[in-house]
């Protein structure tokens, strides 16, 4: 008797503890919000993309268990979880997008097209056109995160294959070279055009460059604008000890959000953005001394964001779901930092940037938290800890926003109801 | 008095052991408490204070085959030199550039790297400075080819 009420206790328990759990898909929202486990467990998801249809696409960083770095999620009985998920490609890498009935998504070095059915379905899974091949990949940056314009042409970011253009990268005391010859083929976006097969470099145009490493971009289609977060530079403090305290490291520099206009130059390696002085700052490796200001010339970022988060997406919300504040201002996530430490890490979340008559204010709130699954208030100490990492960012035709996480492979789909 | 005898011989006992594990305890610590300076103030940063690792980044050093393996001088090698390579562990990839450590003495790379085999869930074997200096020679004849 008493065992069976002991039995009765702990089944009892276990439900409630996974109630708690699940609520919201253990994500910390503004109120109103719900989240739901989309999905779970498809492989390293970078970047996602949603269709008229409602059909999600996500883009592997490595082929999964199965063999496929490109998923396709649909949710049939419309309970906000997938119930139909299938994939095909061998390549990983971080792109995709879906763009009329077409489906562009790219390696680390190229970007495919694919052509989509009425069904959302993908006609030519083992034959997509090349749309862009032979962008640089050294291993450092790969990614090659790509957005479009409202003409079809391609924007695509080719990081820089280091980390402040040093003569030997990431050793101390090596100075930085100048002028960057890194800067020809990659640290900046490149833009192609996305009818066009077999293109290469030639027939590309650096559209914007001083770049370091962009992962999240998008186009503002109410501006007519071109968007990229920056990954801003590591290890100041392990390379100019003397020039900045662990501390100042954690802080320095800012992770940066620009609104990109032809031909802009945002600095890299040249400077760095100071969000406590407010200025471009010389990087230590062309002389700087932690004051020493750079060229007025390079780019103001539109938000300066705390040091090391490395925002991954960027999605201007157009939806008519979520509360009037946040139409047609930016969501970024935030993959969550190494860099800080030894001091505690930060990020691991999906912060919102409002927008007011087309520009940003300069502020930013975090908006959907709790990725990283640590209790309420503590600090996640070691990056490979976190439970999830908030990567890709889509909007869904009912305007419900998608987060995907590049760790176990979740996708998070987040609703407003009054 | 048997008893007696028998309790002498066990008090001795005991002394002595207490004694020989303190000396030999303090002389092994000595050991991984340099190792752990080492640990924290040149490579916390990127492999994390956990030995953890970024993933895609910088690779774990806890629970990686490389680091628990028998390629002693592959170690001293990465620890000297740093690598700029793609790594290819256990099934993932990481890409970033690591710095190499010029600086460090033989004894340095030795401490640190027996605490970096002997932390978290590593119980591999602690590195000798003569290991070091045998892969050191090693290492020279390898880059000679």
């Amino acid at each position: 008797m008493k065992k069976g009420l002991q039995i009765l206790c702990l089944i009892l328990a276990a439900f409630s503890i996974k109630a708690i759990a699940q609520e919201n898909a253990g994500l910390k929202l503004p109120e109103g919000f719900k989240a739901s486990l989309y999905a779970n467990n498809i492989g390293s998801a970078r970047h996602i993309a949603v269709t008229k249809a409602g059909v999600v696409f996500a883009k592997l960083n490595y082929p999964n268990k199965e063999g496929n770095a490109i998923i396709r999620l649909e949710d049939v009985n419309n309970d906000g979880v997938a119930d139909k998920v299938n994939g095909w490609a061998k390549f990983g890498g971080t792109g995709i997008y879906v763009k009329g009935n077409s489906l562009y998504a790219s390696s680390n070095e190229a970007i495919f097209k694919y052509e989509l059915n009425n069904k959302d379905e993908v006609v030519n899974p083992q034959t997509p056109l090349t749309i862009v091949t032979g962008l640089i990949n050294r291993r450092q940056h790969e990614s090659k995160s790509i957005t479009f314009d409202q003409q079809n042409n391609i924007y695509v970011n080719i990081g820089a294959y280091s980390n402040a253009c040093q003569t030997s990268d990431r050793t101390p005391g090596s100075q930085g070279m100048m002028p960057c010859p890194i800067l020809d083929s990659a640290g900046g976006i490149w833009k192609f055009d996305g009818n066009k097969q077999n293109q290469t470099y030639k027939d590309g145009k650096r559209y914007a460059t001083g770049l370091r490493n962009v992962v999240g971009l998008d186009w503002n289609n109410q501006t007519n604008q071109l968007y990229v977060a920056q990954h801003g530079r590591d290890q100041l403090n392990s390379f100019y000890p003397n020039l900045y305290t662990d501390a100042q490291n954690a802080e320095l520099p800012a992770e940066t959000f620009y609104a990109i206009n032809e031909g802009d130059n945002a600095g890299w390696p040249y400077v760095y953005y100071d969000p406590a002085q407010h200025k471009k700052i010389v990087s230590p490796e062309y002389g700087g001394d932690g004051q020493k200001e750079g060229s007025k010339d390079f780019k103001e970022p539109a938000v300066a964001f705390p040091a090391h988060m490395a925002p991954m997406g960027v999605l201007f919300y157009t939806g008519n779901q979520f509360p009037e504040k946040y139409k047609n201002g930016a969501f970024i996530s935030f993959h969550g930092s190494w860099n800080r430490a030894p001091l505690p890490q930060e990020g691991f979340f999906v912060a919102f940037v409002p927008f007011k008559d087309g520009k940003a204010t300069g502020e930013w709130e975090i908006f959907a938290n709790g990725f990283a699954g640590v209790e309420n208030g503590a600090k996640v100490t070691n990056t490979a800890k976190a439970k999830a990492r908030p990567c890709g960012l889509a909007q869904g035709p009912d305007g419900s926003i998608y987060v995907s996480d590049d760790t176990k492979g979740a996708i998070f789909k987040i609703s407003y109801s009054k | 008095m048997e008893m007696n005898n028998n309790s002498s011989t066990w008090g001795r006992f005991l002394f002595l052991s207490i004694v020989f594990s303190i000396f030999f305890v303090d002389g092994q610590s000595q050991n991984l408490v340099n190792g752990k300076k080492i640990f924290e103030t040149r490579c916390l940063v990127c492999h994390q204070a956990d030995g953890g690792g970024v993933p895609n980044m910088n690779a774990p050093l806890d629970a990686s085959t490389n680091v628990v393996g028998k390629d002693i001088a592959r170690l001293v090698y990465i620890v000297k030199n740093g690598l700029n390579e793609r790594v290819a562990l256990d099934g993932m990839y990481y890409s970033n550039a690591m710095t190499a450590n010029p600086d460090f003495t033989d004894q340095q790379i030795a401490d640190v790297l027996s605490y970096v085999r002997t932390s978290w869930s590593n119980k591999a074997s602690k590195v000798t400075l003569a290991q070091v200096q045998a892969a050191n020679s090693k290492n020279k004849i390898k880059t000679k080819k």
